[in-house]
This record gives C-alpha cells, sequence and structure tokens, in this order.
C-alpha cells in the first residue's frame, strides 16, 4: 500500500519538474519534439535508477559508517552520476547511433540533471529504505517523461500558432509548463 | 588560445590528477568540517532549547543534559527531554517525526506535562506547501493540541474519526502532523517518563 | 585583454545574464524564489562557489589533461559547494533550513560548470574572477529580483516586511509551482522586450 502512495506521489502529485522543479534545463531543452522527449525520458529512467541504487548503497555502507557522509555526499554523488552517464553514452552509442545523434549534447547534460542529483539526496531527506528508494526513482523519472513528453506533444503544437515576438522561445515555454504544473496541481487530493 | 603548456593526455597523467585532485577535496573538505562541526552542533542545541521553552510547563533543569532515547527500535529516532523544577519532575518534552508529510520528514517538539496531558506543540523542521502545509506551524492549527489528553481526543484528523480539525486542503501535512504527535504520546507511555 | 569593468558589468546582469539570456540555472532559479530573501541567499551563495571555482581552475588549469577535465572540475566545484554548505548550515542556519536540497544541488547549477568550460579553464586569473562576479551577481540579481515578485505579489512581504495586513488575500499562486513558471516566462519576456528595443 505504501508503494502506491510513493508511486502515485511521485508522477502526479508531486511530479519531479512541475511541483519539485527539478529537471527544468533539459525539460525545457529536450521538448521540442515528442519524438526526442521519448529518448530523453528512456535514458533519465536508465540513470537515474541506477545512479539512485550506487548512491543509496555507498552512503549507507561506506560513507555514514565511515563518519564521511556530512562532508563528502555531495562530491561523491556527483562523481557517481557523471560516471554512469559516460557509461550510458557509451552504450548508447554501439547500441543505437540515430538515438545517439538525436539525444547530441543533451546526452551529457544529464549529468547536470538536477532531477538525478536530486532524487538521490531526496530518499534520504525521505528516509527511505533502498527498495522504496529505487521505487521512488524509477516513478519519479517515469513522472518526469510525462511531464516531458506531454510538454513536448504541446510545444509542436505552439509551433503552428503566432507569438508575439517578446513571448517566443522561453517564456512561453515557461507560462506553458506553469499552466501545466498548475493542472497537476489537481491531483493533490488523489493521495 | 594554444594549449601547448598542458599536460598531455596520457593514461598516467590522467589517473595522477584525478587522485591528486580527489585527495585535496577530500583532505580540504574534512578540515572545513572539522572546523564547522561544533557551530552546527550548536545550532541545533539553539534549536532545541528555543523549542523546549516553548513546549514545557515552567521548568529550572537543562532538559538537554538529560536527554536521552528509548531501545525499542519503534521509537529509535525520538528524543526524550525530561523537565525539572526544583528537582521534581513537571513535564516531559518528546522529539519526534512524521515520514508521512508531503516533500521531507517532518520533526515536532511536543511537550506533555506529568498528567500525559499535551501542554504545547513545537515544529521544529518542515517542508510542506507554502501556504498550505506550512500552516501546520500556525497557532490556528497547532493550538487546538494544547491541553489536550490523547486518550479523550483522538490524534487523528476527523475525516480519518479523530477528534483534530484538519488545515482546509492540506489533510496530508494534517495527518502526518497527528501522526507525529500519537508517536510522540505512544513513546510517552513507553517509558518516557522517568 | 583589457578588462572594461562596465562591459563586464553589463555583460553579466543584462547582455549574457545567466537566467534572462542564457537560460541556465533554471532549477534553483523556479524553486527558491518564493521570497526575496531566498532569492538573494542562494544568488550569493552560488556566486561564491562559481568565484571558487573559478578560481581554482583558472589556476590549475595547464595541469589538467584534456579529457579528464570534466571530471576535474566536478570535483573542484563539488567540493566548494560542500564548503558553502557547511558554513551556511553553522553560520546562517535559518537561510541553510529553508534552501534545503537546494545548496548541494549548486553543484548541477549549469552556470558554474559552463563558466568553468567556456572562461575559467580558457583564461588568466583575474579575467576569470571577474567574470565569476559578474555572471554570479547577474544570477543573484535575476534571482532577487523574481523572488521579489513573486513574495510582493503571493505573501504581500518584502523581505520578510509585510505591507498589507494579516488578512488581506494574496495571490497565493505565486508562491507555488505553478506561480514560479508563469511570473519567471513574464519577466524573461520583459527582458526580451526591453533589450530588443535597445537593439
Amino acid at each position: 500500500m505504501e508503494y502506491v502512495v510513493i508511486i502515485i506521489g511521485a508522477i502526479f502529485v508531486n511530479n519531479i519538474v512541475l511541483a519539485q522543479f527539478l529537471g527544468i534545463c533539459p525539460f525545457l531543452g529536450v521538448s521540442n519534439k515528442v519524438s526526442t522527449a521519448v529518448g530523453m525520458s528512456a535514458a533519465v529512467l536508465f540513470v537515474m535508477s541506477l545512479a539512485t541504487i550506487v548512491t543509496y548503497l555507498i552512503q549507507t555502507l561506506i560513507l555514514i559508517p565511515l563518519h564521511l557522509a556530512k562532508f563528502l555526499q555531495t562530491v561523491t554523488f556527483i562523481l557517481v552520476i557523471a560516471s554512469l552517464v559516460q557509461m550510458v553514452e557509451l552504450i548508447l552509442k554501439k547500441v543505437s547511433q540515430p538515438l545517439y545523434q538525436a539525444l547530441g549534447v543533451y546526452l551529457p547534460l544529464i549529468t547536470t540533471n538536477c532531477a538525478i542529483m536530486g532524487v538521490a539526496l531526496l530518499v534520504f531527506k525521505k528516509n527511505f529504505n533502498l527498495v522504496e528508494s529505487v521505487v521512488f526513482a524509477i516513478a519519479t523519472a517515469i513522472g518526469f517523461g510525462l511531464a516531458l513528453i506531454i510538454f513536448a506533444g504541446i510545444r509542436e503544437r505552439l509551433e503552428l500558432y503566432e507569438i508575439p515576438e517578446a513571448m517566443r522561445g522561453a517564456p512561453i515555454a515557461l507560462i506553458t509548463a506553469g499552466l501545466l504544473s498548475l493542472a497537476f496541481m489537481g491531483f493533490s487530493g488523489m493521495v | 588560445m594554444p594549449d601547448k603548456k598542458k599536460l598531455p593526455s596520457t593514461f598516467f597523467n590522467m589517473v595522477m590528477v584525478l587522485i591528486i585532485i580527489s585527495l585535496v577535496s577530500a583532505l580540504a573538505l574534512g578540515f572545513t568540517y572539522s572546523v564547522t562541526k561544533d557551530a552546527i552542533a550548536q545550532v541545533e542545541v539553539k534549536r532545541t532549547l528555543a523549542a523546549l521553552e516553548q513546549v514545557l510547563p515552567e521548568f529550572n533543569n537543562n532538559p538537554n543534559d538529560e536527554k536521552y532515547t528509548l531501545d525499542d527500535i519503534k521509537y529509535k529516532d525520538l528524543e526524550i527531554y525530561p523537565a525539572k523544577k526544583d528537582g521534581q519532575p513537571v513535564g516531559t518534552a518528546i522529539k519526534t517525526y512524521s515520514d508521512k508529510g508531503f516533500n521531507e520528514r517532518i520533526s515536532l517538539m511536543v511537550g506533555f506535562d506529568i498528567h500525559n496531558k499535551i501542554n504545547k506543540i513545537s515544529v521544529l523542521k518542515h517542508k510542506e506547501t507554502p501556504g498550505l502545509g506550512t500552516k501546520m506551524a500556525e497557532p490556528r492549527f497547532k493550538d487546538q493540541f494544547n491541553g489536550k489528553n490523547p486518550t479523550s481526543f483522538t490524534l487523528k484528523v476527523k475525516k480519518d474519526g479523530g477528534d483534530v480539525d484538519a488545515i482546509s486542503a492540506a489533510t496530508i501535512s494534517s495527518r502526518a502532523f497527528c501522526d507525529a504527535t500519537e508517536r510522540a504520546y505512544q513513546a510517552l507511555l513507553a517509558g518516557g517518563k522517568k | 585583454m583589457s578588462l572594461n569593468l562596465k562591459n563586464e558589468l553589463i555583460r553579466g546582469f543584462i547582455k549574457e545574464n545567466a537566467v534572462f539570456v542564457l537560460l541556465l540555472g533554471m532549477c534553483p532559479t523556479l524553486a527558491v524564489t518564493g521570497s526575496a530573501i531566498n532569492g538573494l541567499g542562494m544568488g550569493l551563495a552560488s556566486t561564491a562557489v562559481l568565484l571558487g571555482s573559478n578560481v581554482v581552475i583558472s589556476l590549475i588549469k595547464d595541469l589538467i589533461p584534456d579529457k579528464v577535465r570534466i571530471p576535474a572540475f566536478i570535483v573542484v566545484i563539488a567540493s566548494f559547494v560542500t564548503v558553502i554548505d557547511l558554513v551556511m548550515n553553522a553560520y546562517t542556519p535559518d537561510l541553510h533550513e529553508q534552501l534545503g536540497i537546494f545548496i548541494p544541488l549548486i553543484v548541477v547549477n549549469c552556470v558554474i560548470l559552463g563558466r568553468a568550460e567556456a572562461f575559467a579553464s580558457k583564461n588568466k586569473l583575474t579575467a576569470s574572477i571577474v567574470d565569476g562576479l559578474v555572471m554570479g551577481l547577474g544570477f543573484t540579481f535575476a534571482l532577487t529580483l523574481l523572488g521579489s515578485i513573486r513574495e510582493i505579489l503571493g505573501a504581500g512581504s518584502i523581505f520578510g516586511a509585510k505591507f498589507v495586513s494579516a488578512d488581506a488575500s494574496t495571490i497565493l499562486l505565486f508562491i507555488l509551482p505553478p506561480g514560479a513558471f508563469i511570473a519567471l516566462g513574464f519577466l524573461i519576456a520583459f527582458v526580451n522586450k526591453v533589450t530588443k528595443k535597445k537593439a
């Protein structure tokens, strides 16, 4: 039962992008086409889940017992994430060249995706155990993908309209995101 | 700008540079930590003392010096502060928590008098929604607990069959608050009174 | 390269403003600007990290083999973030509490890694210091501005000083997530309009 609450919370009620403000840069950057959005979401799902498991284990088995957590957590976590992203890049290059090309510069940028680092840190603030953390990470990534894909769909449509010059690009994207965020707020009665 | 002076990317260089940078970083951070940890601990103590002043009946011991925890694993993250006046017990404050909040763990300090009635509650930490869940720290919500006896005042929101008036549009935060308070009360009964 | 301070300030605050023009560092910009003081605090903390990392990276740039420069920059930046985290926890505890996980998240603020890669690793110390300062202060300016707007509209106060009566209705939306997006969207549109006119 608890897991359902975590999942619904992470995807809808407390959506990582629209409510917690993590993952905005790729959200604004990779959302002009639905196909790229899907690819990015898949990459984020993979990195986020793996990163959460690894950082959780390192924190619980190494950093906390050795009393290093209070000052080595940030450096360790970001290095783990950076390495995982490198790995994903190498794997993608071999497995799917077209996707690798499509994601372009956004792939290494997953390292600076605050959602990944954010989730790795959040599971400790929420006092989750390992299983709960993994469930949370996967659900969060799905929530990220959902927001991203919906947003890309809207943006593809927006391309067809006349937008005042000052509003083009980031402003209209942000306002759209705001409306999407408002819509998602309606979910808070669910849990 | 030509990088003629840059160190070439040989395997040895790359590994060495990364190892050295990491070592220097770890040392610098360890040093900074050792310099700041006392001040950080002091911040915690000040916050705790301020909360104790707020929630306990008049006392003149130092509850922080006499604090203890219970062995039962259910209560392992709680801290119990006995309050005394002129050597006589006047109440107990319990630092409690709930993970049922909206975002991160919420932390409360619940003050009980010697009759096991709630004296006052103070919110230590929370990350609830501004304007909604944050109202749990306001008198309008939390003062309803003052002077209540949990045996007759069920610590659940009315929606769940209890006696607590939830914050409108912030049921989750209200439930978390009740959860934390109930946990403190259970700990009190389980041995939170010396 | 001659340093024209006035040009540099204009660059950091307006022409190449990290938030309004380069669209970097969006996450903290939206998340912590519910109040002016939080925006200011986050901006200054980020500026401190940016300055520190720019200085160190500029000093050791010739000792870092090109292929490992990103991990090297990351370690440097993460270290400064941790230092700021500890210092704030010790000496500005209330702000530290308010900013929460966004303090360690400064490490993924694209402004900092961006400046390290685009500037500090290729320029001398003084230029890097100036760059760190102007980009950081420009970022701080953007955050404080957005924070003020959101606080005025959403809570009827500025830097904590309420100027409406306690029961007055405020547009709570502005302190909540949708308001952040919308306020920033309009702010950038406004900046676009103003800078287009100048050009």
